[in-house]
């Protein structure tokens, strides 16, 4: 029996047969990991250079807008996204552990955390929806203080691209969270079924990764969208 | 990347810290400070996100050269993007 054959007998998801050993196999996992998550920053990157730009622009309309957004809700949701993330670290913690039942749990209350955030961020659009707030036909920011500084009123074009941004940006960051929540799906299944171990949790690590990442992002968007001038009026 | 088990302490002690920060940063906001009130935003956001780089992601205790250089360039891009970007817009007089 020729060396490569042994070699293909051995591979198993510890040990792939082209990587040397499992060092290098979790190193090239987590570069490759990193350099996904540095096209993501380029992808968000766009949409807040675009938010700069019209922030800089049509401040007045910015802050009006960023005014009508729940603030309570807001922080909520940041809070409640903090702690899928304490969860999501606990559990590659448990991974590395190899406690399963642990990791399980820890998985699962991750994608309550998810749905919760999902769900509270649902209940705010809807918010949105009914106070014509949405940007096309029938938009209508009329009802929005304007801020005491502003020479003018409020431009309704101009309000327009603020709640474009914040929908584009809240909801390219709410479907980074449905794919999140569905790759939690089948980690937790695969956790289960006992598939990984102190020796081989990778896909648990690097779904890690990817969450905290999306964590990041609400950790700007925050700020950037709910923010930008919650000073007392008058 | 190493294979460092960290203390479930250390776990508790950043999210009650990433928990305070977002309290912070919403009270600050509703307290009049000029133009450093986006500031002072930013700053706490980037503190919070360094928090979850650093020990959520393990950052801090991976001996990988590459991983670390990978962000830095990430970073570094992104600060380019928006630079350069307002570099334009804010030096252009019509608008």
């Amino acid at each position: 029996m020729s060396d490569s054959q042994i070699a293909v007998e051995q591979h198993g998801p510890e040990l792939l047969h082209h990587f040397v050993d499992a060092e290098q196999q979790r190193d090239a996992a987590s570069l490759g990991m990193w350099l996904f998550l540095a096209t993501e920053i380029m992808f968000f990157g766009g949409m807040f250079c675009a938010y700069l730009i019209y922030r800089y622009w049509y401040y007045n309309e910015f802050a009006a807008g960023s005014r009508s957004i729940d603030l309570k809700w807001g922080t909520i949701n940041t809070a409640v996204l903090i702690c899928s993330s304490l969860t999501v670290a606990l559990g590659v913690r448990a991974a590395q552990m190899g406690k399963r039942k642990l990791l399980v749990v820890l998985l699962l209350l991750t994608i309550v955390f998810g749905l919760t955030f999902l769900g509270i961020k649902g209940l705010e659009w809807y918010t949105k929806f009914e106070e014509h707030h949405i940007p096309g036909h029938s938009f209508n920011a009329s009802d929005l203080e304007k801020p005491p500084y502003s020479n003018g009123g409020i431009d309704q074009q101009h309000e327009q691209i603020f709640f474009s941004l914040y929908f584009a940006m809240t909801g390219l960051h709410a479907l980074h969270m449905i794919i999140g929540v569905g790759m939690f799906i089948f980690l937790t299944y695969y956790a289960w079924k006992g598939r990984y171990s102190p020796k081989y949790y990778t896909p648990i690590e690097m779904g890690g990764l990817y969450w905290h990442f999306v964590d990041i992002v609400w950790i700007y968007l925050f700020p950037l969208l709910y923010l930008i001038d919650r000073k007392p009026l008058g | 990347m190493s294979e460092h088990i960290l203390s479930s302490k250390l776990y508790y002690a950043i999210w009650i810290m990433l928990l305070v920060l977002t309290v912070v940063t919403a009270l600050v906001a509703r307290v009049d400070l000029g133009p450093f009130n986006t500031i002072v935003a930013l700053v706490i956001a980037t503190f919070k996100a360094l928090l979850v780089v650093l020990f959520f992601m393990h950052v801090k205790y991976t001996s990988e050269k590459l991983t670390k250089m990978v962000i830095v360039a990430a970073v570094f891009w992104l600060l380019l993007l928006l630079a350069l970007s307002m570099a334009d817009y804010t030096t252009r007089l019509l608008s």
